[in-house]
């Protein structure tokens, strides 16, 4: 079966891509697009490690069809920082010892940034229930949790 | 050194591979890729017990697109009549792990690999070998592999005179377990029982191999271990370990899991057969059904008492899971259950009993939160019925300097006293729990303790000073949950520079000395001391340097805040030569700066851990949720204070799901039911409280910084804090785990 041509917009930059007609988003993003910062950690959208934004909606790539993203815009982590400038939660996650393997932190950061975006000033329990999605064996959450509220906080500051 | 005052060490500085893991630029095992790579795919057994009579690839072979074919023929030939250890592994089953041989002795056992042009193609293959099975009956649990008519796993396998499951023994003693018993006011016994649980890291397995020409081997893969991958992988293939370099990916997780090998072996032979790199990640669905677990469990835990609450003997006998191939981790709970206390009677026998399911993998302090379980709960009862506190009693029995382990060594310090007056003294103990807050919940408080041996062993650590006046530490251990970190403190603090300064980073196999496994609580003990080492020696060669341009001896030099000064007024007076100009005339004053130190590095003193627990049942529903936990433990020093409160944090987190909601289901097959993460239930964000790490620093003196282990204690104690708590909640003890909503209903309809 021949793939199918897709044009995308990824991190805000315009993207085209073959795609076979199962193959999943994030098959092709750490595939053929290299963008493996966007990670597989169960390829049945049971814990998070692959959360991107699609036109802002937050999503697990493995559960979006690679043809899907026609017409779209998708956010992955690579896109997160401003050039050398880190996004509040990245930069307050390194500072708070919120990780340690690293490798649900993609996933957990675009949850975050989607959480944020939709509630600036949430409670610990409306964190704990935005992160539900997004598995950590490492941290037992705690220093996630409170790096999150610690960013909502920072940014709510700042953008008095 | 050991000074609480220190810059560096203590302090919570970014780690130094933080930005690529914030960033997604971070290259774990299954992002890596190699010119011309085709990927692997590895056959499983679709029966949980199979005589592999013949396996016919020709199909598979033939197939377009395949490039080659492997089964255990393809590997190194190790006989089941003698053993070949690495480490505390055997070669005989970890070969047979990885490629069944003459049985497929669990659903999902590889039983041959295929490398093609892309995964479809791989899979295709993998569908038309043709593997002749005799299916034989099979057997999951403990309790019915240890029956005498039960489907014998390996027929060579003898105990006591009859071929058997049970695969080996451990009994340790003291004093005498008969007149202990007799001299007891009060002797309670339970049985317990644990299911097997998944370590559950979020990175499958994986790895990409090339098999070159000329017959040298490169191994990218995430493991607990570059050089036990390089180990394994030349036992399994006989490719001298010289040509094979395994570089360490970043590693997505372990806990104790990623200390074997899966994959790599395997991607070797299909590399050099086909000539091109190969590629092969698992699934989730192969990871829960074919890696890990821990070991599930079957234990009787008898302690006996006088009434003040002196614990004079106990027994304990523990049936641990081995999985199919023989090797559970008995001197977990052998050796770990009772040895916090001093208790002159003891005797405790592990038996590794062989049932066809996974072959088990070390999972944090492996074996002991299964004793603890079941010891902490029994202890929880004697204090109930003596009308004690649990903690009080737990202080008066506590083991002292100078005592004989049970597992053989002679107590140095002993600060479980410490980790116990912490929890006493904390506002969470004392504070008032209303146990019926509303109709239908119930609320209970628990407490429990750990103990964990901790470990030493192999390390190296290379130091050099850049030609610019920097410094690149270069270990050798697979930093797991932030022990780069912790080095670039020690490193930063000895050498008197600021943090920025310091770089550490991960060789491979081939560009630092033999380092051993990250796991058992040992990588920053070792490592922190082994650099310190390292940083002594390069500052002694900084102040040779001075010592030469000043033209007076080395011992009237001293190294203080990154600069060589001289010691006092009788060395003369001179400017201070600070890093960078000392770096600067490296060349002229006799060659580079820097400095490999490889040691076998001993006096990792033993981790004691207390935690405090509150829960809240719904007892229509069965659902225990956690409310509130306290976890003390002497972790010695704290080198970067953010990253041990996260292993205490994570420890605790996954002793959560142990005990409440993580087990593997069987189907009548013998097949895993739930190998997925939405069925294997591991505690999220939601289903969880902070966790207060209590992080008590009494300075280990046999280290230069003072630090103790940390990793393994933190997940001892919570089975049996969580069920005392549930016991306190109900009225009902619970022996058996994962305490999930259809068992604690099914609990509380039962008598007693």
């Amino acid at each position: 079966m021949s793939k199918m041509h897709v044009t995308t917009t990824i991190n805000g930059e315009p993207m085209e891509f073959l795609a076979d007609a199962s193959s999943s988003l994030l098959d092709v993003l750490r595939g053929p697009l290299g963008l493996t910062g966007t990670k597989e950690g169960c390829g049945t959208g049971d814990c998070g490690a692959c959360s991107v934004t699609v036109d802002g909606r937050l999503m697990c790539a493995c559960l979006v069809l690679a043809v899907e993203a026609e017409g779209r815009s998708i956010g992955t982590i690579e896109g997160m920082a401003q050039g050398e400038t880190l996004h509040p939660l990245q930069q307050k996650f390194l500072e708070m010892a919120a990780l340690q393997c690293g490798i649900c932190t993609p996933g957990v950061l675009i949850s975050a940034r989607a959480l944020l975006e939709k509630n600036p000033d949430p409670t610990e329990e409306e964190v704990r229930f935005g992160l539900a999605g997004n598995l950590c064996r490492c941290t037992g959450y705690d220093k996630i949790v409170r790096a999150v509220l610690e960013t909502a906080a920072d940014m709510r500051e700042s953008a008095r | 050194m050991n000074d609480m005052s220190n810059k560096w060490i203590g302090t919570r500085t970014i780690r130094p591979d933080g930005a690529d893991k914030v960033t997604g630029r971070a290259t774990y095992s299954a992002d890596n890729t190699m010119p011309g790579m085709i990927w692997g795919k590895i056959l499983r057994s679709p029966h949980a017990h199979a005589r592999i009579r013949s396996i016919d690839t020709s199909k598979a072979e033939a197939l377009p697109g395949v490039k080659a074919v492997v089964t255990a023929k393809d590997l190194v030939d190790f006989p089941i009549d003698k053993s070949v250890m690495l480490g505390i592994q055997d070669m005989r089953w970890m070969a047979r792990n990885v490629l069944a041989k003459e049985k497929a002795l669990f659903h999902g056992h590889p039983v041959a690999a295929v490398a093609a042009i892309n995964e479809e193609v791989a899979a295709a293959a993998c569908a038309l070998i043709e593997v002749d099975y005799e299916v034989l009956p099979h057997v999951i649990e403990i309790e019915d592999a240890i029956k005498p008519d039960a489907p014998i796993l390996h027929e060579w396998n003898q105990f006591e005179g009859k071929p058997s499951n049970i695969a080996g023994t451990m009994v340790l003693k003291a004093g005498d377990i008969e007149k202990g018993f007799a001299e007891a006011d009060i002797v309670v016994e339970r049985t317990f029982t644990t299911r097997p649980v998944h370590q559950g890291y979020i990175e499958p397995h994986a790895c990409t191999v090339s098999h070159a020409a000329d017959g040298r081997v490169t191994i990218w893969s995430s493991s607990q271990g570059q050089f036990m991958v390089r180990a394994m992988t030349s036992l399994l293939t006989g490719i001298p370990q010289s040509n094979i370099r395994a570089i360490p990916a970043e590693i997505g997780g372990g806990f104790g899991a990623k200390t074997i090998v899966y994959l790599e072996p395997v991607a070797v032979m299909l590399s050099k057969k086909s000539g091109r790199p190969v590629k092969i990640v698992m699934s989730r669905d192969d990871v829960q059904r074919a890696t890990g677990p821990a070991p599930g469990s079957l234990m009787t835990v008898k302690i006996g008492a006088k009434k003040d609450g002196t614990l004079v003997a106990a027994q304990g006998t523990f049936y641990l899971q081995a999985g199919g191939l023989p090797g559970s981790p008995l001197r977990g709970p052998v050796g770990c259950s009772f040895a916090a206390y001093a208790i002159p009677n003891v005797l405790s026998t592990g038996y590794d009993v062989v049932s066809n399911r996974s072959k088990v993998a070390a999972y944090r302090a492996p074996g002991a939160p299964h004793g603890a379980f079941a010891t902490e709960s029994v202890l929880d009862e004697i204090a109930e019925k003596l009308g004690l506190d649990p903690l009080d009693m737990r202080v008066r029995n506590s083991a002292k300097p100078g005592d004989k382990a049970i597992y053989g060594a002679t107590f140095g310090d002993v600060t479980f006293v410490e980790t116990i007056d912490a929890i006493r003294k904390h506002p969470h103990y004392k504070a008032p729990l209303d146990k019926n807050p509303r109709p239908g919940v119930k609320r209970g408080r628990g407490v429990a303790s750990g103990f964990w041996y901790n470990a030493g062993g192999e390390s190296s650590v290379q130091v050099n000073i850049t030609e610019d006046g920097n410094v690149v530490v270069t270990t050798g251990h697979p930093d797991v949950g932030g022990s780069r970190a912790s080095i670039a403190n020690v490193v930063a603090e000895l050498m008197g520079i600021d943090h920025s300064r310091v770089n550490v980073i991960i060789g491979d196999t081939q560009t630092i000395g033999f380092s051993n496994l990250t796991g058992g609580s040992r990588v920053t003990f070792a490592s922190a001391m082994v650099a310190t080492a390292s940083c002594e020696k390069v500052i002694g060669q900084l102040k040779d340097r001075a010592a030469k341009i000043w033209k007076i001896d080395a011992e009237a030099v001293k190294w203080e805040d990154g600069m060589a000064l001289p010691a006092g007024d009788n060395a003369g007076k001179f400017p201070p030569l600070s890093l960078k100009e000392l770096a600067a005339k490296a060349n002229e004053m006799g060659g580079p700066i820097g400095t490999q130190v490889q040691l076998n590095t001993t006096g990792a003193d033993p981790g004691f851990a207390t935690h405090c627990v509150d829960v809240e049942v719904d007892v229509d529903l069965g659902i225990v949720r956690v409310l509130r936990y306290t976890a003390a433990q002497d972790v010695g020093r704290a080198l970067h204070p953010g990253y041990v409160e996260g292993q205490i944090q994570g420890g605790v987190v996954q002793g959560i799901g142990w005990a409440l909601s993580e087990e593997y289901l069987y189907d009548k097959n013998g097949r895993v039911d739930n190998a997925s993460f939405l069925d294997y239930r591991m505690p999220v964000c939601s289903d969880v409280p902070m966790i207060e790490a209590l992080v008590i620093e009494i300075p280990n003196s046999k280290h230069p910084q003072g630090v103790r282990g940390v990793g393994e204690a933190p997940i001892v104690p919570p089975l049996a804090a969580i069920a005392n708590a549930v016991h306190d909640a109900l009225g009902k003890r619970f022996t058996a785990l994962p305490m999930s909503p259809p068992k604690v209903v099914a609990r509380l309809e039962q008598a007693d």
